[in-house]
């Protein structure tokens, strides 16, 4: 992978979700205001000692934005990593056992979507306990069944292809044809399935945070502050529509970060002739 | 009589998009002039990429996707159809000139009736009526000797076989009474038998018609044929054009005389048979599914030398090299190697079984993973077997380059940038990594162009002669036969029908399938159809 013939577009894609990593993981030195911490009005207008207002509790938005930062990508990201871990190796193992094993997991599979996912999340996080991990835990079960979906489809087309067939004639184990023979030649769509999935990951977060079941107050989450805000839309505050753009560009600038290596991986000659 | 078709000065060109770089316009055909008069047929001939499809579709005024025609003349009638337009082209296409693909079995809607569709562009061009158009479709389907000409139209093209479809295609293309049809390699995706009775057909229908033809192929022998001239292509140039007694007999370039001589070879066949590597005793084999494919096979490859494996598509031949590699332990019988029983399934087989036996894939575009480099491809069986690793790895890996005569510096290339000759070469130097007693060749050089072949069998025996390894080559081809084996196996319907000596196995008396087999393959000559079809007795064909 070579940083220096990376596009234009790659570039301001690594350097917005590069922005959003410092936010997240300095927080506490970036913030002028403390995360909780109510400094003035209620939805006062940008500038002054408020670069972004305050927020409907009189809270800095600037200070939440940032704090906000630090929980939705830890939760929306860990649980989109999370699940395409899991639903790759299944999906994989399903191809390559074949026959009872993967009737199994895709039987099972099948059960759990079909259930509604909102619905099934709100179940599961109303009985256990409201922590973190747990939430990233059923986000990313609930997600991992999709990618499950995709994976299967397309190991399915490279498990027939003769070069499988070459490895297993050759004696090669397993582990060997799914992470070298299957994994490189699938790798392309379901980059691009990640890119979609996280930013899918942090609008049910925001969902499940606008039905409170998600991140509890008062800890700040980009899908939370817009709930919040909401209702200063009435009154032509734009405290909700900050960090709703938060959200859009973060997922753009991480589609583009996986659109130049999507290009990468999908090029069948190794990148060598790509601009 | 004047000339019906007349291309003048064909120019054609493309836009090519070289990744990282301007887009730039090759030139695919250039300078590509002929003439023919009605009723006559012209044969283009040449590799793929040769522009013969190119040609063939400019003569119905149509470029495939991004392809420009940008100079010269196609004269219809003594009328120039580029100049005609859009509404212009329509009208000619299909009613006048008519164009049959390759690929039949792709070109037929399946959720439709065959005489639907045979009549379809007729009746879209209100030439006749539905009932005229009928009564030609069965009038068609009968010059082609389709069975039950009356009801052959009310079946869907998935109840009739791949050589009647093809028939089928070509009495759509006759149906409005067009004036040129344009065949783009309509025998080649069928089995030789087969093709037999499609090349009659439709020259019988062209006969019968009175229609000119373009007839475009890159088998010279089958083009012999079915045409009156021939025109040699190659690189989008006319290399050479002239009648077929001409052309066959007396070819001027040295080109044409290279695809002439090409399917001549004959290797001397070993002076006597050596004890067996691996010998099949009444192995039968059935799929998951219960379907028996094959019937108690028996026979044994030699020592350093080839068994051939012959058959139609659906013989059983590829069945057997996936009985032999353990992907299909066989039901019955058994399967010694080196004078050892040899473990029926694949999974329980020790490295050194597995490494002793090698199999070369039919295509070597998907044999390859397209992720690897070729230093990848060919050093993973060498650390496999060998653990080999590091300076002594790719030590040995240019030496296998060099065996297969490309050198190091294909080394770190990926598949998709070699030529389909090479990647072959690559897949043979995979399989001689392994040190292999025996390599199965299945059909390795049924998708490569007859010099390209021509060129990876004379590396093939090469290496026999340097390495003493054995081969079982499976191919539907007698030439191939003739130029490469020692021992022939014939198969017909999951059965071994005679198998032995080359020169035993080729030599009457024979049964009737070989017979029928042997009988069915072009010569390179004129009038070697027309003598063939006095001595068979065609079925399919109502002569």
């Amino acid at each position: 992978m070579n940083l220096r013939q990376a596009p234009l577009s790659a570039w301001i894609g690594m350097a917005g979700v590069a922005l959003a990593l410092i936010c997240a993981v300095f927080a506490p030195w970036i913030a002028p205001y403390g995360e909780g911490e109510i400094v003035g009005d209620i939805w006062l207008p940008m500038g002054g000692d408020y670069w972004l207002g305050t927020d409907n509790l009189g809270r800095d938005l600037l200070s939440r934005m940032i704090y906000g930062a630090r929980t939705t990508i830890l939760v929306s990201l860990t649980a989109t990593v999370l699940s395409f871990a899991i639903g790759m190796f299944l999906s994989f193992m399903a191809v390559v056992r074949g026959g009872g094993v993967d009737q199994a997991l895709s039987r099972l599979n099948d059960l759990m979507m079909a259930v509604p996912t909102l619905i099934f999340a709100l179940v599961v996080l109303a009985v256990l306990p409201q922590e973190t991990w747990i939430l990233i835990l059923v986000m990313a079960v609930l997600d991992s069944t999709r990618v499950f979906r995709i994976g299967r489809a397309v190991a399915l087309d490279v498990a027939v292809m003769d070069f499988v067939e070459a490895a297993r004639l050759r004696g090669e184990g397993k582990l060997w044809i799914v992470f070298r023979e299957i994994l490189p030649n699938t790798l392309s769509t379901l980059l691009a399935e990640f890119g979609l999935r996280f930013a899918f990951a942090i609008l049910f977060l925001s969902t499940l945070s606008f039905l409170g079941l998600g991140i509890q107050p008062p800890t700040a989450d980009w899908g939370g502050m817009v709930k919040d805000n909401k209702e200063g839309i009435i009154f032509g505050v734009s405290a909700s529509l900050i960090p709703g753009a938060a959200i859009a560009l973060l997922a753009i600038c991480i589609n583009l970060v996986v659109d130049w290596l999507m290009k990468r991986t999908s090029s069948i000659k190794g990148g060598r002739d790509d601009a | 009589m004047p000339e019906l078709l007349s291309v003048r000065n064909l120019r054609i060109e493309a836009t090519a998009y070289p990744p990282g770089e301007a887009p730039r316009d090759v030139t695919l055909v250039e300078g590509v002039s002929f003439d023919l008069e009605k009723g006559r047929v012209l044969g283009l001939i040449g590799e793929s990429g040769a522009g013969k499809s190119t040609i063939g579709l400019a003569a119905l005024a149509y470029g495939r996707g991004g392809v420009r025609i940008t100079g010269g003349e196609v004269l219809l009638n003594g009328a120039d159809i580029l100049k005609l337009g859009r509404n212009g082209v329509r009208e000619i296409r299909g009613s006048k000139v008519c164009y049959v693909a390759q690929s039949a079995a792709a070109a037929f809607n399946p959720a439709l009736r065959l005489g639907e569709q045979v009549i379809e562009a007729t009746l879209q061009h209100g030439i006749m009526s539905r009932a005229e158009a009928e009564e030609r479709a069965i009038y068609l389907f009968r010059v082609l000797g389709l069975p039950d000409p009356e009801t052959f139209g009310r079946r869907f093209p998935h109840q009739v076989s791949g050589g009647q479809l093809q028939r089928a295609m070509t009495a759509m293309a006759l149906c409005p009474n067009p004036e040129l049809i344009v065949f783009d390699e309509p025998t080649t995706a069928l089995d030789v038998t087969t093709q037999i009775d499609v090349l009659a057909a439709i020259k019988h229908a062209i006969e019968q018609t009175k229609t000119a033809a373009l007839y475009i192929t890159h088998d010279l022998a089958v083009v012999a044929q079915v045409s009156d001239d021939i025109m040699v292509l190659r690189q989008g140039r006319t290399v050479e054009y002239g009648s077929v007694r001409q052309i066959i007999e007396a070819p001027r370039a040295e080109y044409t005389r290279a695809l002439v001589n090409v399917r001549k070879r004959n290797r001397e066949q070993a002076a006597e048979q050596s004890g067996s590597l691996l010998k099949v005793e009444n192995v039968s084999a059935r799929y998951p599914n219960g379907l028996n494919v094959l019937h108690d096979i028996s026979l044994h490859v030699p020592e350093g030398q080839t068994l051939a494996i012959v058959g139609e598509s659906g013989s059983g031949k590829s069945t057997l090299a996936r009985v032999i590699t353990g992907l299909l332990p066989p039901s019955e019988g058994h399967i010694t190697f080196a004078g050892q029983p040899l473990t029926p399934a694949l999974r329980n087989r020790s490295k050194d079984e597995l490494r002793r036996i090698q199999l070369i894939h039919q295509m070597a575009d998907t044999a390859m993973n397209p992720r690897q480099t070729v230093r990848e491809i060919i050093g993973r069986p060498l650390t496999f077997y060998f653990g080999l690793r590091g300076a002594a790895k790719d030590a040995r890996i240019r030496e296998l380059l060099d065996q297969i005569e490309m050198g190091g510096g294909f080394m770190d290339r990926y598949p998709a940038e070699l030529s389909g000759g090479q990647k072959q070469r690559v897949a043979i130097a995979r399989a001689l990594a392994a040190k292999p007693e025996l390599i199965l060749c299945d059909e390795p050089t049924s998708a490569l162009d007859p010099l390209v072949a021509q060129g990876i069998l004379d590396l093939l025996v090469r290496l026999q002669e340097e390495t003493a390894v054995s081969y079982v080559f499976i191919t539907h081809d007698i030439d191939i036969v003739r130029a490469i084996a020692d021992s022939v196996a014939v198969m017909h319907q999951g059965r071994v029908v005679r198998s032995g000596p080359r020169s035993k196995v080729l030599s009457p008396p024979f049964d009737d399938y070989t017979d029928l087999l042997l009988k069915s393959v072009p010569e390179m000559e004129v009038g070697w159809l027309e003598r063939v079809l006095e001595t068979r007795r065609m079925e399919s064909v109502g002569h």
